[in-house]
């Protein structure tokens, strides 16, 4: 373990990448500037902070992309992905061009600051975006893996670091649900960060646990493999709920299937406090989760 | 290369064979002859190689009416003449908006208003940083199209990035609802190097294109008279 934050972590990385490889670009809207520093000053010619105006950083990253540069793009969930969100459609989907868009604060995660910085919808918003890869790294380390595969494999990507990560890393991939452990009773998919607490909260259920780093491409393949007749199967997510429902559902299409999808509700949220208040209230926490999927099976 | 310049005559024959957006005519019609300017004077573009890295960039960030730049497109060679017969049907490649993943010479796809003039300034910036410093960005906005806030972004950040590499062209028909004028003068205020002239005058437009500072980005604003295509 690196000890380093995701957020850190996503600093460290494209600082290599922009080292190692003189295609990479930077392009920051003030948030982050800290974490990034040693990429900024390493080239200042292919690495901007525009200051506080997201859809030209969009734009500008688009620039870059037209004359071959890869562009790693960075800020706050809401105003990278919301505020922008046409920007990214048609700059980069509309035109086919490459970059990497990393966030910092997915859900509820700047609690205090209360519903402008929340963004619980920045997958399920990604994931309109034709050919947007969207990943959602468990650690600092996966996210390391996931940024050094996807920032030159041709297609835009969605990276969505989290403040809570799990406790051990793995050997994630993009396209590739990991089998946690096998069970008869139901499957449960745990995206990134989700996944020890659901683990726990299925500890003593007969339930099949798979690991999912990489939400678009979704590993249908992998669940169908997986879940072959008792088709209960359940999403634990960092984001807003149902958001996995469409890959999901097409996967199982073959199959009589009942879906539970937990997710962050579609409310807005007016309080502030810990993440861990916010886990708790939406349902997200250990426990919660664990009531939520005992009484969908009957437990 | 450079383009030894635009028959205007017979781009305007060109823009014939494209029919179906007459509601655009005006809008096509008053960048006629700066695209004409900037495609037969100003711009150093190889119509047998688009992707030409020394070339210059243009961009139509506007969009919309874009027939009299398909025109010029075609009667340069970046596409057969013939492709404007088929503007905006299902088998073309020309629609009312360009699409530069379709259209050789088109450098990007356009059409809602504010996207071109932000991807000129990470175009500029990615010249830079390629080390082509002889090479310039020109984006075409039009008068109404400066309404859109994120055109104010990029404004604000090109000067502060000493983008002498980039060319702000405003074709001003006075189609906005609100008033902008006088555009001049709110982008020197900003920073740019900019000028007002006559939107018809080639001489005058060439001359004013041609200019380049030494550290800011410079504007022509491109006056139509109010009525005048």
């Amino acid at each position: 373990m690196s000890g380093l934050s995701m957020r850190e972590q996503a600093g460290e990385t494209t600082a290599d990448l922009l080292i190692e490889d003189p295609r990479v670009a930077l392009v920051l809207a003030e948030i982050s500037a800290d974490q990034f520093r040693r990429a900024m000053h390493h080239d200042r010619s292919r690495a901007v902070n525009v200051g506080i105006m997201e859809q030209t950083m969009v734009g500008v990253a688009a620039g870059f992309a037209m004359e071959g540069f890869l562009p790693i793009v960075h800020t706050i969930t809401p105003f990278l992905v919301e505020r922008p969100l046409e920007q990214i459609k048609l700059d980069f989907g509309y035109q086919g061009l490459e970059g990497t868009f990393v966030s910092v604060g997915g859900s509820y995660e700047y609690t205090a600051e209360g519903f402008t910085h929340h963004s619980p919808g920045d997958v399920q918003a990604m994931l309109t975006v034709p050919g947007m890869q969207v990943l959602v790294p468990g650690s600092a380390a996966e996210l390391d893996r996931l940024l050094r595969a996807t920032y030159a494999n041709g297609s835009a990507t969605y990276i969505r670091p989290s403040t809570s990560s799990n406790a051990e890393s793995r050997d994630v991939e993009v396209g590739r649900l990991e089998v946690v452990r096998r069970g008869g009773l139901a499957t449960v998919i745990a995206v990134g960060p989700m996944l020890d607490r659901t683990l726990d909260a299925v500890d003593g259920m007969d339930v099949t646990t798979l690991y999912a780093t990489s939400v678009s491409p979704f590993d249908a393949a992998g669940l169908a493999r997986e879940v072959t007749e008792r088709a209960d199967v359940i999403a634990v997510t960092p984001f807003l709920e149902g958001t996995l429902a469409p890959a999901v559902t097409a996967a199982l299409a073959h199959l009589r299937a009942r879906f539970l999808w937990v997710g962050v509700p579609r409310n807005v949220l007016r309080e502030y406090g810990t993440v861990e208040d916010h886990d708790r209230a939406s349902g997200l926490d250990t426990a919660g989760i664990r009531a939520q999927i005992a009484a969908f099976l009957g437990m | 290369m450079k383009n030894s310049g635009i028959d205007f005559d017979e781009v305007r024959r060109l823009m014939a064979h494209a029919t179906g957006d007459e509601k655009h005519d005006e809008s096509s019609t008053s960048t006629l002859d700066a695209l004409g300017v900037l495609y037969g004077r100003i711009l150093r573009v190889d119509p047998t190689n688009p992707d030409w890295p020394e070339r210059d960039r243009f961009i139509l960030s506007k969009g919309h009416g874009p027939v009299a730049y398909y025109a010029i497109l075609a009667h340069l060679g970046f596409f057969p003449a013939s492709w404007l017969d088929d503007f905006m049907d299902l088998e073309g490649k020309l629609g009312s908006h360009p699409d530069r993943v379709l259209v050789p010479g088109v450098e990007a796809s356009t059409g809602s208003l504010g996207h071109g003039l932000p991807i000129s300034v990470g175009v500029a910036l990615a010249l830079r940083a390629k080390g082509l410093n002889e090479q310039r960005v020109c984006v075409l906005t039009g008068d109404a199209e400066l309404n859109e806030g994120s055109n104010w972004e990029a404004i604000l950040l090109a000067p502060t990035m000493h983008l002498d590499n980039l060319t702000l062209l405003v074709i001003d028909n006075h189609s906005s609802h609100l008033p902008m004028a006088p555009f001049d003068e709110k982008l020197r205020a900003f920073g740019w190097c900019a000028s007002s002239v006559d939107g018809h005058d080639k001489d005058a437009l060439e001359a004013a294109l041609r200019e380049r500072d030494a550290a800011r980005p410079t504007a022509v604003i491109a006056d139509i008279p109010e009525g005048e295509w």
